[in-house]
């Protein structure tokens, strides 16, 4: 059986009153695509923003339940969320580069981080961008403002910052859906590249993407999830009929 | 057929419409430019004549320390500007100065730290400061900021600090809200992407949100400063009103505007007193125009680099 670094017991997530998450198990293994795929307002983003504590930033939200990242409980008393962040990366829907050059935005985890060495700095630019798959493009033009680049450019550049830090797991929030068909099929094959050194966690509205990469897949619906299993067993022998539906499009 | 032919070739009632719509616009838009050009042109022709018709050097205008129209000195009236044009520079300059850490705070707060109390309070407490008539604030400059001023630092209270401290209370509004405004059209998502790479909140701010805001909040600047040199009332309250060469920040002094306000009315048309008045008028138009191009410049520059 493969090792599991991430886990979660009966996640629960409220706004207000309003219950978005009801009681998730799941539990994500080591070097691993794990897909999450569900309708529209499903809770799968939200799940998924819950590892990395993104949603503390929200008020009136309300989470229950266990976090663990190895051993160590990620909603821990103890725990440093910024250091946490640096453990669990993120990359974003719409591709979100700062505003400055593309070698400041790989960087600046690093730099946040108290990172000065400009070797160092350099190296990891270097390493981060090539696991991304996009050195071969940028190398020329670290110093030019990475917003010049086109939108899938932007998305790779994105994960490369992420990468930078090097992070044990990378969450992906529909990284390929503000993206043309070729350049998602390029952040596909990045993804299924770093997989080898990351555990990569991924929420997709594209049933073929979760097909083509992800080695499990979990369906969420209505903030419960229905099924999560290897993703050949969910698209070919599901074992809810809610998963059949939602698979076969008669719904979602 | 006929009756198609009939309805396409006579002009319609929209589009009669339409076209009167178009005229109106733009007479109205031509009745705000000439009231503009005419402004110009009036300012600048009355201006002109101290250096046309009373034979004043501009050099001399510009660097004269010594400003008293009525008298003349080797056949030139005394209408050095220096000491007016130094204090209105040196009050704008230190009130915005003292302003900026107040306002990029406040923004700050509103947008990021607290943003539903900073929305809910300091939202309309900006509001109100900036809808305070100039001379409230410059009553209260007289009655409270002047006799502060004397008490701690001596002499008469009235001067170049005061005027910094009204000054800078009515600009602070006009930063603020504009900062503010820079601040929240810096993409939510540069916060969550810095956040996620395990930044902290303050990280988050210095690093991204203000860079990517630097161009707003250049501007926001500029308008202050804008505003703080064509303040007229609230200044001549609280600056003492004497046309000497600032020496010091706490000694009388005067602004353009505080000389032009006590000045005009007690002057004649064509006469040397108050050609020398719209001179200062003049300059006060061209600093107008030269905040407003540093705005503009600022904004392209700021376009280009997003």
């Amino acid at each position: 059986m493969e090792k599991q670094i991430l886990t979660t017991k009966n996640v629960k997530l409220s706004y207000g009153d309003f219950e978005a998450l009801h009681g998730i198990d799941l539990a994500f293994n080591e070097h691993e695509i794990t897909a999450l795929i569900g309708p529209s307002g499903c809770g799968k983003s939200t799940y998924l923003r819950c590892l990395n504590r993104m949603n503390d930033q929200i008020d009136g939200v309300n989470i229950s339940g266990e976090f663990k990242l190895h051993d160590t409980d990620i909603y821990g008393e103890n725990t440093d969320v910024v250091e946490l962040r640096k453990h669990i990366g993120m990359v974003f829907q719409q591709p979100n580069p700062f505003p400055m050059s593309i070698y400041d935005n790989v960087v600046f985890g690093l730099r946040v981080a108290g990172v000065r060495d400009k070797a160092k700095l350099d190296e990891a630019v270097q390493t981060a961008l090539k696991q991304a798959a996009i050195w071969d493009e940028v190398k020329d033009k670290l110093d030019q403002n990475a917003l010049a680049l086109s939108g899938g450019q932007q998305q790779r550049i994105c994960i490369a910052r992420a990468l930078a830090v090097s992070p044990d797991v990378l969450l992906l929030d529909e990284p390929t859906s503000a993206l043309d068909p070729h350049s998602s099929r390029q952040i596909e094959a990045t993804l299924l590249q770093l997989k080898e050194q990351y555990t990569i966690i991924t929420v997709t509205h594209n049933l073929q993407q979760a097909a083509r990469i992800a080695d499990r897949t979990a369906f969420f619906l209505q903030g419960d999830l229905i099924e999560a299993a290897s993703t050949k067993q969910i698209f070919m022998n599901p074992e809810h009929e809610q998963t059949r539906d939602f698979i076969t499009g008669r719904f979602g | 057929m006929d009756k198609i032919r009939e309805s396409i070739l006579t002009t319609s009632r929209a589009s009669k419409l339409e076209r009167r719509g178009k005229i109106i616009s733009l007479t109205c838009l031509g009745g705000i430019c000439l009231v503009v050009v005419a402004i110009f042109g009036f300012i600048a022709y009355r201006g002109l004549m101290t250096f046309t018709s009373d034979h004043v050097s501009i050099i001399k205008f510009l660097t004269g320390t010594e400003w008293n129209p009525s008298v003349s000195k080797n056949g030139a009236p005394l209408v050095g500007a220096l000491p007016m044009i130094a204090g209105s520079f040196l009050i704008t300059i230190l009130a915005t100065v003292l302003a900026i850490p107040f306002a990029i705070g406040t923004a700050l707060m509103m947008t990021d730290i607290t943003p539903k109390t900073g929305t809910r309070i300091l939202q309309p407490v900006l509001e109100l400061l900036v809808g305070i008539p100039s001379v409230v604030y410059g009553f209260i400059g007289l009655t409270v900021v002047v006799p502060a001023i004397r008490t701690v630092f001596g002499g008469s209270g009235f001067g170049i600090l005061s005027g910094t401290f009204v000054l800078f209370v009515m600009v602070l509004p006009t930063i603020t809200s504009m900062t503010v405004d820079s601040l929240s059209s810096v993409p939510k998502d540069y916060r969550s992407a810095s956040l996620a790479l395990g930044a902290t909140r303050w990280q988050t701010i210095y690093k991204v949100v203000l860079r990517s805001a630097t161009p707003g909040i250049l501007t926001a600047i500029v308008f202050g400063m804008a505003r703080a040199f064509g303040e007229a009332l609230a200044v001549q309250m609280v600056v003492g009103n004497a046309t000497l060469m600032p020496y010091s920040l706490v000694a009388p002094a005067s602004t353009l505007t505080s000389v032009l306000t006590t000045g005009i009315g007690n002057t004649v048309m064509g006469t040397v007193q108050n050609d020398a008045l719209w001179s200062l008028a003049l300059i006060l138009l061209l600093m107008s125009l030269a905040f407003n191009l540093a705005i503009h410049l600022i904004a392209r520059r700021g376009a280009m680099k997003r």
